[in-house]
Order: C-alpha cells, then structure tokens, then sequence
C-alpha cells in the first residue's frame, strides 16, 4: 500500500542522516518512538520528536535504553510501528529485549548510529564495529535483518524498507548507521507519498476462535493481532509451541522439540527468504580480478581507492553491502571462484571481512583494510591493498590484516613488530 | 592482593559441575562473588555462600546484572580476584560492562552456565546458544577468550585457567558452561593449583602510567589504595588514562587490545585432539556435546570408520589454525552443537574448502545422543 | 636577585586545590556558567578539612557533563558506564572496606538510568558518599529532557515543553534509606562543603544534591540567562530549612528552592550487617571420597 501522505514530508531538504533517519521512521507510518539520550543519535530522536504531533506519533524518552526498547516492545502489540534509536553502548544494554523480541516475533525497528567504541569509546565520533553485534549480541538462536546506509538519502529511504522488512518477517531490523553519515548534511529528496511502499501489518483475519498465534504461513512468518482486540495474547519468552505456550521440562526432552517449539522457525523464516531480503549493489564484477567488499560510509571513501586503482589498470569489481544481515554468501562464494581476491575495508578490526572469508570456501585471498574508528579510512590504505591482492602469487591462511598508514604513523612499525613475538 | 590459602580445600570429592566451578574460584584465589540469581547457574552461588566465611570471600546479591558486573569489574580494582555467574538472559544484559572490562583492562571471570534460548527459553535444559554473543555481544572491537568446560573436573580446571588467563591478559574471561554440566555430578580432584597473578606496577608513584604497555602487550596494574592516584576511563584514552578523541588515540588504544590476545593466541589455544592423525571425518565439539562426540568417535573407530574427534577447550580466540591444518588431511569436518549454527561458522571459514563441512544442529536442550552423531558420521 | 624573585612567582601561582586536580588535564571541558565545578572546588575543600589520608579515597562517576568530575580530580578515580557509578562503587567498597568511596555524578545518571542502583545502594546502606549535581537537564548528550526537569522547561526533547513531573531527589533518598541527605546549590558554596564533610562523617549512604546552572542549554534554551544569572536566581529563592520533610522540597519551575539538611540518622550499614551474618555463618561439612576409591 502506499504511503499516507499526511506522514511524507515531500520536498528538498539539506539535512543529516540523523534527521533523515527520523523523517524516513515517519514516512514509514512509525506512531512511536521510544528513545534515551545517547551521542551520536540523539538528533535524530529530537527531529522525531518536533514532528510527532503532527502526524499523531508519541515519543516517550525512557529512563534508560532497556526501558526503552522495553517500550518498543509493548507498543508494538499495542499495534504501532514503533522503533528505537542508539548507539553501541546503549545497542549492548538493549540486547536481552531484542532476543525477547526475536522470540516472540515482534516488527520493531532499532537504529544503531555507530560511534568508535569499545566500551565508552569515542561518542562523538564514527566507527562500524557493531556489525557483529547485530547479528550475535543477544543470547540463543534467532536471525536478524541489518541495513547499512552511506548517506542521508539512503538514511531516508532505508527507514522505510527497514520498517517494510520488519512488518514482513516479523523480526528485529537494524539500521546500522554511524556518526559519520548521521551527522553529514546532504541533499535529501522526499518523493509523494504515491510513491513509497509500505508494507501493512500482517493482521489475521479469520475467525477469532481459530486463531492459533504462531501457526504460519507458507514463508513461515505468523499473521499477527494486538493487544485489545480481544485475542486475549498470552506472551511470554520463555521456549514455546505454536499456541505460545510455553514448553515444560518433560516435552523439552522429547526428540521432536524442533517441530514442537517456535525456535526452529526464528532463523529459517529469515534463511528461507534470503533471497528476497538481501540486497547488494555491484559494480564491474564480471571479469574484475580483485573485488571490494564494503558497507556505509567506507563504500564511498572507497570510491576514489577503485577509481585509482583502475586507473592503475587493475579490474577491480565493487560489492557494496545494502543488507548486511542476511549476508550475500552465495554471492561471495560465486565471486570468490572467480577473482584473486577481496578487499574489505571496515571502521573496525574484522567483521564483515572474517563472513566474506568464509563464504571464500579458500577460493579467494581476503584482505583487511582495518580502521579503529574515531575517522574514515585513508583511501591510499584501500589502493594499497588493492594493488597487493591484485598481484599476490600465494593463497592466504587467514584473513590478512593491511597495515595502514595510521598503524605506522602510531606505533613506528607495525604493532606485531614491537609485541614480544 | 596475595591469594588466600586459608580453607581452600583439598582431596577427592563428589561434586556437581556447579559447585566444583565454585571451587575452582576458591582455590584460584578468587575471593568476591557478585550475582544475580538465574536459573541454572544458582548453585555455584549456594557453593560459594556456604564456603566464603571459610575463606574470607565476599558474596553479594545486585539488583540486576548489569549492577553485578559493575560491582565485580570494581571488586577487581582493590586487587581481588572478582568472579559472576549466570546464564543467557543474563550475559545478554552485561554486554555494556564486558565492553568496560575490556577497556579498563580489568581482570575478571565470567561463568555463563547457558540454557535453552533465545529469550526466557528453556531455563532447566541445556543449551549452547551463547557462544557466539560470547564473541561478539558487546559493540565495539574487542577480542576476549571464551572456555568451554565439559565435566565437573573441568570446570575446577578451567575456573582456575580462566582465572590465570584474565589476570596474565588483563581482560575479561568467559566460561562457557551449560546446564547439563552444571547439574552433572562426579569425582573431582581438588588439587593445589599453578596461579597467574596480575603484572603489578612496582615503580616510583609519580612515574605511573596506568596504560603504558610492555613489550607482551600488558600494562602492568594497581590496586586502589595504594597511592598512585590513577584515573582509568570507558572513553579511548592514552598512556595516562586520561581520554583523548581522535582517531591516533582509538588505533593507539584499540589495536593494541584486540593484538593483546589475537598475536597471543598461540599461546591460549587449548584443544583435545582424538584419533585425527589418520582420519577420514572429524567431529569438531565442545561443551556437554564433546562427551557425546568422543563417544561416537570411538563407537565408529569400533565399526571401523576412521572417525576423529576435537574438541575445542578454548573456543575463543578460535583455533583457527588448528583448523585449518585438520581440514587439509580429512574428507569432512562435522560439527556437532546445540544450537542452529554458531562455530559451525568459524570451522566453515577455517576449513577454507579443503573439507566438508556439516552441521548437525540439536535444538537447544537436547544433548546430542551419540547415536545421531554416529549416524551423521557414517552417512558422510 | 632575579633567582629569588622566580621563585616567589611560582610560589604564589599554586593553588591550595592544586595537589587535589590533575592539573595535567586543566583547563577543563566545563561551560563558562556551568556549576559543576563549584561542586568540586566544595569537595576539595571538604576533603581537606578532613584530612583523610587521600590514598584511600577514590571517586567514580558515570556517563555526563558531571561524569567527566572523575577525570579531574586527583584520587585513584574511575570513569564507568552510564548509570553504573553506584553499583561500581560498590564493587571498591565491598572489595576493600577501609577505602573511602564517592560517587560524583549527575541527575540523569544517578537518578534517571541509575535510579535502580540509586535505590538499592540507599536501601542497603552501603557506606558510600553520593554527590548528585543537579542542572535538570542531560546535557552532555545536547540539551534533553531529564526526570529532574521541571514542568514546563523547554529541552530539545520535549520543544514544547516539559510535561512530566519531576524526580524529588531528596525525597527518593530518604524513601529508599539514605542516612544523610542534604541539597545545597552552587552558589552555597560555604555549606556545601560542610554538608560534604558531614555526609563522610555518617556511616552509610548519604547524598548530597547540589542544584546547579546549565548556562549552556538549561538556561540558554529557557532563556533564563547565564549561569550568573541562575546564581542570582538562586541567592533570591533558594530558602534554607534544615530538616523540611522531604515531600515538600519537589522544585519548581523558577520557583522557590528549599535547600538544606534533611536528613540525618544512623542505621547499621551494609558492611556492618555483612561482618555479622558471616562471623554466624556455618561452615561446610566435609564431603570426602574414599581416597582409595
């Protein structure tokens, strides 16, 4: 269905991802925020905020960011789209909730703007080491979606198909953004609202006597209701079947738990539709000898690396990250028979670059262009690694971690060198 | 703080893996046990509450996970060994704090006894669903070493190897346990153990740097009180402690602590190899599935398979090479885990193609039965 | 001659509260108006009144503007996460009784987020010094809406005014089992600090609020002026009414502030009750295996 127009803010805008994240939220049909201070997000909940009256959304700033994904939870039975916005250190409090809401399948929506971390980090600045996070924080089994944007506009325009993602597998979708494409102020151009798709909430529609909360449908997602409608929900975390009751401890031992318990359906209902979901950009892959792997803001700092490079006279390929959970393996695998190598590039010390390794099957050597945050890469370091794939003669045993400019300005040598070994 | 050898015990004992990581603490010097209650991991509480007046441990009950983790990485500083336990839902809210650990520096252990997942799950059954999030749960870049003990003697040992690892590394240490080896019970041998004590700083007290590193990566430590009127912070920070917000400071800062245990991890790496030198498959475990394994194997040696089993001790850092080594001289590595696929990853990514590599999955709280493990061996 | 007279120079360039900053880190990342700053050169001076041997004092604070106090202050001092200073601090404490302990953070930190551990902390009576400065408002983070904001404050989340009622953090203490607690502002600098001497010389929780400018985005986006401004303000309305129940001391919007001594009773602290509970404490039977087994 199309967009309410009453929520798209068409027009021209100068603005940063921040904002755009929020106007996007809103565009999406997103009635709720809930949302705690946290560097570098916080303009984004304040342009929600500024704007919620008038399209009838509520935001609440919580205690904290467990009360607010907490929030997010309940409102989102409650029938709302409702979503939260964080960065690392309040991602990792969040993460008991999202496995809760991954259990019980709820849409909502977290945008994580990413900042140097560990720990505390540097708040006021640029770093894309949550990547894993997103996939693996919280404990158990279960699948996640994960979007990555490298600009305002697509800040903008991601909110949507996160929340469309969200509304069709009823799973937790992440907009893992960071501080550097959520405080650039671009050009962001809002279309009428004809022209956005949103997807409706999934709501049953059969008889309510017969409604059974996880039975489902032929892409294994549940149609959902909400709390007040007279379905009397009983929702709760623990393990359980298709009624959502929770599973005792004798039925737990029987060899058919798996076809009893919702848990298999958490990460098949994403598996089995991967196809559908993952969405990546390619640019000059066919005959390229050396293929770049990259995400957000790093995919455009990597431009200019390709651009020389080429010019260098070596085919380098582009592979650029839209979804970056559910990852592309097929995809990896199919270029990995056919190329020297890859290049990942990444504001962090290996993430992405260790999924691109292992979708390699050892068909391709993979080189780290690492960064520990606070700035974006150095486009020589990516050149150099380029150049270095393209004309390396041995197979790698490992992922390979490029020496940057910045580790040599740092340490004088790299730090492998000065370390006992 | 020196540890204390007063009522550590010694000798022969019928304990359950609970109560023997409980002692595995005591007799690694750990004298601070902070907690939660969470099903199953309870009883190393009880062990050590009946046996810290003994000891002169500290116990206390926090309101919340997040707090226990604050209270421990704090308990840490005035130079006690500091230990938590808990399980899935549990670690998932002590995210934020591993991360502070991590940064700071700060020696501690972490014992995750996991259970059914995701969410409440199944708190009374097993469940190997964490060890993942044990990698990567925190954001941030940050490497940290995870330990997968399979029997009660084993979780004496490892408690008190985790100990020694936290304190050489100075970082956080996870044991990854599980339901099935909590509750299980057998014969432990309580015996003096070998300790690692944390690097102190011995200097005069104008020159410290709380972040000025040796050569192994480490920089040596102090208590609180002692009068070096250190300052440490969760922000990126230089050789003082004190924060600094550019990017020469986070490469400063953050490779040195992923290169701290990632150029180590030699030395970390514990595996159990079994029967691999001439075989065709290998079954790769860890955890309450590795005894099942270990058994497949030899029932399958016995049915004249040559089948080989490793088991991985340490599953963080992974032992990558290992792996890779193994996958060059076998057909097929077969992973078997109880979970829908977690270091089926890394041992895909490690066999880099010279092997198959399958996953046999058990929903969590079904310990694998050797049978379906000797199955999947003989189908491949 | 010109020896002697370098030396008098640099003689007089220190300053008494020197030996307590990290001078190293001076200037400091605090606003011009901002009162957090009067709250430390209040502990400084409270600290030196006591004369504690200062190797056993430490401080840790959380995540905000008053969170930075710990990177200034010249103690063993720690810069944790949000919300989490108190349950940290008691992780020190516990860990090694005889150290003195302060928390020195602020509204949002303690209260809003930490407000579990803020409750839990009091209702043990952990033996522990909490500074809360209080500026309404979370302003490291830019200028948001806090538990502490009065109706109707303006804040970048609530731009068209606050309407939540606001935390009484004196209240809160009391409810929850601090044994002293006081509120003072910046301006009352004088008391404040022999509030701080008093609040080290109770056994247990006690808090000690310190109503402060935000001249940066509290008063500047409630057009309040600056932090002088806010000073006056509080020299005209801030009334001292030692030991006010504390239900009547809520603050409202540019109104009058009661400040004062509130609180002050004696009840056994949680190190006091733990050294009890584990002296009774039973030790465990031995459960030997036959050795020869």
């Amino acid at each position: 269905m199309k967009a309410n127009p009453e929520d798209v803010f068409t027009g021209v805008y100068y603005i940063d991802g921040d904002v755009a994240c929020a106007y996007g939220a809103i565009a999406a049909g997103c009635k709720f925020l809930a949302g705690y201070p946290i560097t570098p997000s916080t303009e984004a909940a304040e342009a929600f905020v500024r704007r919620a009256p008038e399209v009838g959304a509520l935001f609440i700033q919580m205690e904290d960011e467990l009360g607010s994904i907490a929030a997010v939870l309940g409102a989102a039975w409650a029938g709302k789209k409702a979503m939260t916005i964080t960065s690392g250190p309040g991602f990792s409090l969040m993460m008991e909730n999202i496995g809760l809401g991954a259990a019980l399948e709820i849409p909502f929506v977290i945008i994580n703007i990413q900042r140097g971390g560990p720990s505390t980090g540097v708040p006021t600045r640029t770093g894309q080491a949550d990547i894993m996070q997103s996939r693996w924080g919280s404990h158990g089994d279960y699948e996640v979606i994960a979007l990555s944007p490298d600009s305002p506009q697509e800040s903008f325009e991601f909110m949507i198909k996160a929340f469309n993602l969200a509304e069709r597998y009823r799973c937790p979708v992440m907009l893992m953004s960071d501080e550097c494409v959520g405080h650039m102020t671009e050009k962001v151009v809002i279309p009428p609202a004809s022209e956005i798709e949103i997807e409706p909430r999934r709501f049953y529609k059969g008889p309510k006597e017969d409604y059974i909360p996880y039975k489902r449908e032929s892409d294994l997602v549940s149609p959902i209701v909400k709390a007040g409608d007279g379905y009397n929900l009983y929702i709760i975390g623990l393990t359980h079947d298709e009624r959502g009751y929770p599973i005792s401890d004798e039925e737990a031992l029987k060899k058919d738990l798996d076809k009893i318990s919702t848990n298999r359906y958490l990460v098949d209902k994403i598996r089995k539709n991967r196809d559908d979901i993952i969405e990546v950009v390619e640019d000059q892959i066919d005959g390229a000898e050396v293929v770049v792997v990259s995400y957000g803001i790093t995919s455009r700092v990597a431009l200019k690396a390709i651009e020389q490079a080429r010019s260098d006279g070596i085919k380098v390929g582009s592979l650029r990250l839209i979804t970056v959970w559910p990852f592309p393996e097929k995809r990896i695998e199919e270029i990995a028979a056919r190329v020297k190598g890859f290049v990942v590039p990444e504001i962090n010390y290996g993430q992405v670059a260790f999924e691109v390794d292992r979708c390699s099957h050892g068909e391709a050597n993979v080189i780290l262009v690492p960064h520990g945050g606070a700035s974006v890469h150095d486009p020589k370091d990516i050149l150099g690694a380029i150049h270095r794939v393209a004309s390396e003669k041995k197979r790698y045993e490992n992922v390979i971690e490029y020496t940057t400019g910045l580790e040599m300005s740092v340490f004088g040598k790299r730090l492998a060198e000065i370390a006992r070994k | 703080m020196k540890e204390n050898q007063k009522g550590v015990l010694e000798g022969k004992y019928k304990l359950s893996g609970n109560q023997a990581c409980a002692e595995g603490a005591i007799s690694a010097g750990c004298r601070f046990l902070g907690y939660h209650p969470i099903t199953p991991s309870f009883e190393i509480v009880e062990r050590y509450a009946q046996r810290c007046g003994d000891v002169d441990g500290v116990l206390i009950q926090m309101e919340d996970e997040i707090s226990v983790l604050a209270a421990v990485l704090g308990a840490s500083w005035t130079g006690r060994k500091a230990i938590t336990v808990t399980s899935g839902p549990g670690l998932s809210l002590m995210l934020e704090h591993v991360g502070l650990g991590v940064m700071l520096e700060t020696p501690c252990v972490i014992v995750d006894v996991q259970r059914g997942g995701p969410s409440e799950g199944l708190p009374n059954s097993p469940g190997s669903g964490d060890v993942m999030q044990a990698r990567w749960g925190s954001h941030g870049d940050y490497e940290l070493i995870a330990l997968s003990p399979n029997s009660p003697q084993d979780m004496f040992d490892l408690t008190i190897e985790a100990f020694n690892f936290s304190e050489k590394y100075r970082t956080p240490v996870l044991i990854m346990a599980d339901e099935a080896v909590g509750h299980m019970t057998d014969e432990v041998v309580i015996s003096p153990p070998e300790l690692v004590e944390r690097k102190y700083y011995r200097g005069p007290k104008e020159k410290y740097l709380p972040y000025k590193w040796d050569k192994d990566l480490i920089p040596p430590m102090v208590d609180i009180g002692q009068g070096y009127k250190f300052h440490v912070t969760g922000l990126t920070h230089d050789e003082r402690g004190y924060p600094v917000m550019d990017e020469y400071c986070q490469e400063w800062n953050v490779h040195r602590l992923i290169d701290k245990i990632r150029l180590y991890s030699d030395e970390i790496v514990r595996i159990e190899e079994e029967e691999t030198e001439d075989a065709d498959v290998v079954v790769v475990s860890y955890g309450i599935s590795s005894q099942d394994a270990q058994n497949a194997v030899k029932r399958a040696r016995e049915d004249g398979i040559k089948a080989g089993s490793l088991r991985l001790v340490t599953i963080w850092p992974f032992p990558e090479k290992q792996v890779t080594e193994l996958a060059r001289k076998v057909k097929t590595l077969i992973v078997a885990e109880m979970n829908y696929g977690q270091i089926f990853y890394e041992v895909e990514r490690c066999s880099r193609g010279s092997a198959n590599t399958v996953l046999i999955s058990r929903q969590p709280s079904q310990v694998h039965h050797h049978e379906d493990i000797l199955e999947a061996i003989k189908k491949v | 001659m010109e020896a002697s007279k370098t030396l008098t120079i640099e003689k007089e360039q220190r300053h008494p509260m020197d030996e307590l900053l990290r001078m190293d880190r001076i200037p400091h990342i605090w606003c011009p108006g901002c009162g957090i700053g009067a709250a430390v050169s209040a502990f400084a001076a409270a600290l030196e009144k006591l004369e504690f041997d200062l190797d056993k004092v430490c401080v840790v604070s959380g995540i905000g503007c008053t969170g930075r106090v710990a990177g200034y202050i010249k103690l063993d001092s720690f810069h944790t996460t949000h919300g989490r200073a108190i349950p940290f601090a008691t992780g020190i404490k516990l860990g090694n009784p005889d150290l003195k302990v302060v928390v020195f953070s602020g509204d949002g930190d303690l209260v809003s987020i930490g407000g579990n551990h803020f409750i839990h902390a009091a209702r043990r009576n952990i033996d522990m010094v909490v500074i809360c400065v209080n500026n309404f408002i979370y302003a490291m983070t830019g200028g948001q809406v806090a538990p502490t904001t009065p109706i109707p404050a303006y804040t970048t989340t609530s731009p068209f005014g606050n309407f939540e009622p606001p935390s009484n953090i004196p209240r809160l203490a009391e409810a929850a089992g601090a044994v002293y607690v006081a509120r003072w502002t910046a301006l009352h600098l004088r008391r404040l600090t022999e509030s701080i001497v008093e609040a080290f010389q109770r056994p247990g929780f006690s808090v000690v609020e310190v109503i402060s400018p935000c001249s940066m985005y509290y008063s500047r986006i409630n057009k309040l002026g600056e932090g002088i401004d806010m000073l006056r303000f509080y020299h005209d309305n801030a009334i001292i009414r030692h030991g006010e129940p504390t239900e009547n001391l809520d603050i409202d919007y540019q109104k009058q502030i009661i400040i004062g001594r509130f609180v002050d009773r004696e009840r056994p602290t949680f190190m006091d009750s733990y050294r009890k509970w584990l002296s009774g404490a039973e030790s465990i039977s031995k459960e030997k295996v036959d050795e020869k087994n």
